[in-house]
């Protein structure tokens, strides 16, 4: 008896914070689809026309650009130096190992606006313009913190004896790393670089602060809804930006867990 | 030397040659000796056993060899060159790994030919060998499965098929049998020995189990706390025990003590009789109290008392006109017996 209610408040509770979640984007989704320019409960009826327009917005398109050439930038830097770091910190014993992994790890537990605040003053004193340089330097921080634990994971799995038994069969530490441990990490990489990627394309508070004139989409939706400007345009940017970076994080979570599964053999 | 002599001889390798040499090898690892100033000669196609508990140093020795340690100390040697610092993948030798190590994101024949590619062996011949290992270990048609879709003791196969490919001097095996069950454990244990027969490549394999190197070595090195015992064959190891830890670890053993020393004495090596001493020119004879017997199934176990209080296990075959029969009941006196080669004495100190 009593379980069957728990079981069924359980239920409602749970759904109640599904709502809580989803209901606002929901909202954003359907507005995107509205045919009045105003933002009123029920809407009038459905539309593409914003989609229209905002393709041909300038503004939107410049930004979007912008977002996706500092994602593919900061994305390839972090796989670089964040599998880098991983196979130093995993492969040897060096003195400050921890501290290495420490440090690597701290930008994402950092608030953002430290690190963009932190950026800014220093950008400022070197007197380095703000442009999209310093954009991609500011993802990149945090984005390595993600290919680097993903990687890492990766490697604390890959027993010592499969490195062993290739040094063993003839192979060098170079081919032990192109034939061995690089293909073992193939799908950690790709995942990490994808959840890089959907981070870098939504961030706003780093952004903020490393950006000089120019605007990423998420500052561009940023500006207009302070503006109030653009309203159903905002509504069809998010819904497509929600979209784009939900795809790359569903298939790197799905990657994460087939291999999982493939090792845990 | 006469070939009799030479298979009994204790610590000297049988033929010519070593191909393996360990010289005042150690390792250490910060504080802790790992292995102690070490000397070994394994002879070119041995079946060289070291055996000893956990910790002993054997599985360090085998890595020392392999190339994926460095000595501390010492000098390794194989087919007579100083490999002391030659890395792994310049070492005429294979190895197969507890684990197996197979590479999951290879099919098996492709885990195969790695080493043959490795080796910059020409792409033509690199099929056919890989084939006639899969032949050899009785895997011909596994050729196109990933490690994952085979069982514990095809994965056992693929490893050694995948060691013996490269045609190496020497196969090192850490503990190759110690994931399979104990049928699956036999079978591969006769299987070592006739691919070893056939392809004549020196086998150095690490256990800790007594059986297995009892029964499948030429000679084995008893490892204990990083030194090596006593090197020999299997049945000097076992009638002429060099120290108690080697006694004790191969087989069962009873101590008792003798004129201010230790004996020791196999439970199968001792007689009984129900009545009589049993005594002539060799044996050396006394009564006993039998406290108690276990049907054991092959043999009776009898537990014994002796006069001095001391207590001893004996082993007695159940053939009929053999041991003590069913007559004889726990609390009765026995004589028993033993023949004088059959007993090791140990100076008191040498105790564990």
């Amino acid at each position: 008896m009593e379980s069957r209610l728990t079981r069924w408040l359980l239920g409602i509770w749970t759904f109640l914070v599904l709502l809580f979640l989803f209901v606002p984007v929901a909202i954003i989704v359907v507005y995107a689809f509205n045919s009045s320019n105003i933002q009123s409960w029920p809407i009038p009826g459905l539309s593409l026309k914003w989609f229209g327009s905002t393709w041909h917005n300038q503004e939107v398109r410049t930004a979007l650009w912008l977002s996706i050439k500092a994602a593919l930038l900061a994305t390839t830097l972090s796989v670089l130096l964040g599998s880098a770091a991983a196979l130093a910190v995993h492969r040897f014993r060096f003195f400050g190992r921890d501290a290495v992994s420490f440090i690597v790890v701290l930008p994402i537990a950092l608030p953002g606006v430290i690190t963009g605040i932190a950026l800014n003053s220093f950008f400022g004193f070197w007197h380095f313009g703000l442009s999209y340089w310093t954009i991609v330097i500011g993802h990149t921080t945090f984005c390595i913190v993600i290919v680097y634990n993903n990687v890492i994971a990766r490697l604390r799995r890959i027993p010592g004896s499969l490195r062993d038994a290739s040094m063993d069969l003839g192979a060098d530490g170079f081919a032990t790393f192109r034939r061995i441990t690089l293909p073992m990490l193939s799908t950690a990489l790709l995942s990490g670089a994808l959840l890089a990627f959907a981070l870098s394309l939504d961030e706003v508070i780093v952004t903020t602060f490393t950006a000089g004139a120019q605007n990423t989409l998420p500052l561009w939706i940023f500006g207009a809804i302070r503006l109030g400007q653009r309203l159903p345009e905002v509504n069809v940017v998010v819904t497509v930006v929600m979209l784009a970076t939900v795809i790359p994080v569903i298939l790197a979570y799905r990657l994460m867990n087939q291999t999982a599964a493939d090792s845990g053999k | 030397m006469n070939p009799a002599a030479a298979m009994r001889s204790d610590s000297a390798p049988a033929t010519g040659e070593p191909i393996v040499s360990l010289r005042g090898v150690a390792r250490r690892y910060g504080d802790t000796l790992a292995v102690d100033t070490l000397d070994l000669d394994i002879a070119r196609g041995e079946f060289f056993t070291l055996l000893g508990p956990s910790g002993s140093g054997k599985t360090t020795t085998l890595r020392m060899i392999a190339g994926f340690e460095r000595p501390s100390e010492g000098m390794v040697q194989i087919d007579g060159k100083d490999v002391t610092r030659v890395p792994p993948y310049e070492r005429d030798l294979n190895t197969i790994f507890q684990d197996y190590a197979l590479f999951p994101h290879m099919t098996v024949a492709e885990n195969l030919a790695y080493g043959l590619e490795a080796k910059r062996v020409p792409r033509g011949e690199i099929p056919g060998r890989v084939s006639d290992a899969l032949d050899m270990v009785q895997l011909t048609d596994f050729g196109h499965r990933n490690p994952a879709q085979l069982s514990g003791g095809q994965r056992q196969r693929v490893a050694l098929a995948r060691a013996i490919v490269n045609r190496p001097a020497v196969l090192l095996l850490d503990e190759p049998l110690g994931a399979l069950d104990l049928k699956l454990r036999q079978e591969m244990q006769r299987e070592l020995k006739r691919i070893q027969a056939e392809v004549n490549i020196t086998f150095i394999y690490v256990t800790h189990d007594q059986e297995e190197a009892l029964t499948m070595s030429d000679r084995i090195a008893v490892f204990n706390a990083g030194r090596v015992e006593q090197v020999g064959s299997a049945a000097a190891l076992y009638d002429r025990p060099a120290s108690e830890f080697v006694a004790r670890f191969l087989g069962s053993s009873n101590f008792i003590e003798r004129d201010g020393r230790r004996l020791m004495i196999r439970p199968e090596k001792i007689r009984l009789a129900a009545g009589e001493c049993l005594d002539g020119p060799d044996w050396h004879g006394e009564p006993a109290r039998l406290t108690d017997a276990e049907f054991v199934g092959m043999y009776t176990r009898y537990g014994l008392e002796l006069r001095d209080g001391q207590r001893l296990i004996a082993h007695e075959q159940n053939l009929p006109g053999f041991g003590l029969g069913v007559d004889v009941r726990p609390g009765s006196q026995v004589a028993l017996a033993w023949h004088k080669n059959s007993v090791c004495y140990f100076d008191k100190m040498d105790a564990v």
